[in-house]
């Protein structure tokens, strides 16, 4: 098992053929306080580079773009509150898997 | 991209950085848009005390005789009745009562002090020029905001007499040695001060203000979503030259004395607005679910036509929630108005809001 860095800010965990993915502490950082975060719906096809999740901060919109092509299995969380703070939202990881 | 050489530094450009702020560039300058982060920073203005420095804006003054009524020539607020001290909001208006920018006047003894927007200085020097007024700009001057239910107490140790000022009252004072010319006035919605001193003094009156465990500085992203939630229009994204005040639901700004008399840039159209309404009104809204809808977005109706576009939108740090600002076509402007939202194919339910969305907080007089 072994987590790869993408040159979009996302990272890869390969497990037992499923893919999870999630964008590094520093692009949230760097995104500022996430206020939502839309990860794709189970069962959907996504190629590689396609926009596969959405998350917003105060200030904008970041789309974040699927590292590699495969079948979303499970969205893991959506941001379960909105964070008041940025402590609180570099905790809540904005995650999907497949 | 933006290019180094021509993006402008604030006097506090250093303090800035060295007080960790993210800089971007806005307005021709590098600003900070952020220190520890937009949500604190926005909380921390609506429960204590937050210092802006808002440096780009122009700061002009007026001098010469008549110079109120030189200047009711574009502008369609009552000057001449401004008594000495006291502000006014105002908008300079083009010839078919587009707004150029809106700003903030001041009678000063003998001359106006006014205050434009940053990005827009330039062009209102030139539009002022052409109208045959001549603005003198205050390059040196740097101007700061410190705005919250706890500036008046933190400012009234340093500058004694800034609490007997009310809403939209200025004077002159002494500010960590220089001299300062504070008005009760901002862009939050909150009691506040804006505190214009010479540039080779912002940094003393900075950190002579960071002093007080009860001030943090904030950066431009919480000056965004704090004008938002007090329903504040922000020129360049809610107000341009297509924009009239009537449109802007901006109609205050028109005094009663000139709605009679007329005789402004663009009094034509807007007093006949004043008459029939305008076709497009500028409205708040607020958003169904948590996600933002930002400006650009499509206003629709219930068959999907286009009624009107978001000009701010974004997450309300205090409500928790997504609200934003918009131009609707007027029988949709109504509060409690169902609405539509189209962004990046996405549908949302909102619905049109009175505003402001957090209630000002003023220290008007008799209050």
């Amino acid at each position: 098992m072994s987590l790869h860095f993408t040159g979009e800010h996302e990272w890869i965990r390969l497990e037992n053929g499923i893919a999870t993915i999630g964008i590094s502490d520093h692009a949230q950082q760097a995104l500022g306080d996430i206020v939502f975060a839309e990860a794709p719906e189970g069962g959907r096809t996504l190629n590689k580079g396609d926009e596969a999740a959405v998350v917003e901060s105060v200030k904008a919109a970041s789309d974040i773009y699927a590292p590699c092509a495969g079948e979303v299995w499970r969205a893991i969380r959506r941001l379960p509150t909105i964070p008041r703070s940025s402590t609180a939202i570099r905790k809540a990881k904005a995650g999907f898997s497949r | 991209m933006a290019d180094e050489t021509s993006t402008l530094t604030l006097p506090l450009d250093s303090w800035h950085r060295s007080h960790g702020a993210r800089m971007v560039p806005f307005a021709g300058y590098s600003m900070p848009v952020q220190y520890e982060g937009i949500i604190a920073e926005h909380l921390w203005t609506r429960e204590s005390a937050g210092l802006f420095d808002v440096s780009h804006m122009g700061q002009l003054i007026f001098r010469g005789e008549n110079v109120d009524a030189e200047l009711e020539r574009l502008l369609p607020g009552d000057l001449i009745g401004l008594k000495d001290g006291r502000l006014r909001y105002s908008l300079l208006l083009n010839e078919s009562g587009g707004i150029i920018d809106d700003l903030m006047a001041t009678r000063r003894g003998d001359h106006f002090y006014v205050v434009v927007n940053g990005a827009t200085k330039h062009g209102d020097i030139a539009a002022f020029r052409e109208a045959g007024l001549e603005p003198e700009y205050l390059e040196s001057q740097a101007l700061l905001a410190l705005q919250g239910p706890r500036a008046a107490e933190v400012l009234e140790g340093l500058a004694p007499g800034v609490s007997d000022l009310t809403f939209m009252q200025g004077g002159a004072f002494s500010l960590a040695g220089a001299d300062a010319w504070i008005s009760r006035s901002g862009y939050t919605g909150e009691d506040g001060f804006e505190i214009s001193i010479p540039a080779s003094a912002a940094e003393a009156v900075a950190d002579t203000l960071l002093e007080s465990e009860l001030v943090k500085p904030v950066g431009l992203g919480a000056r965004d979503s704090l004008r938002l939630e007090a329903g504040l229009p922000l020129y360049g994204h809610d107000l341009d030259e297509q924009t009239t005040p009537i449109m802007a639901d901006l109609g205050f700004a028109i005094s009663k004395r000139r709605r009679a008399e007329g005789g402004f840039a663009g009094a034509e159209r807007i007093l006949a607005e004043i008459e029939n309404g305008s076709i497009q009104k500028r409205i708040g809204f607020t958003v169904e679910g948590r996600q933002p809808v930002r400006e650009g977005a499509r206003i629709i109706d219930s068959e999907g036509n286009e009624v009107g576009r978001v000009t701010s939108g974004g997450f309300s740090p205090s409500l928790q929630k997504p609200i934003g600002m918009g131009y609707v076509a007027t029988a949709l402007s109504a509060p409690g108005t169902a609405l539509t939202l189209e962004q990046r194919g996405k549908l949302f339910p909102a619905e049109a809001s009175a505003t402001p969305f957090v209630l000002h907080r003023y220290h008007r007089k008799g209050a």
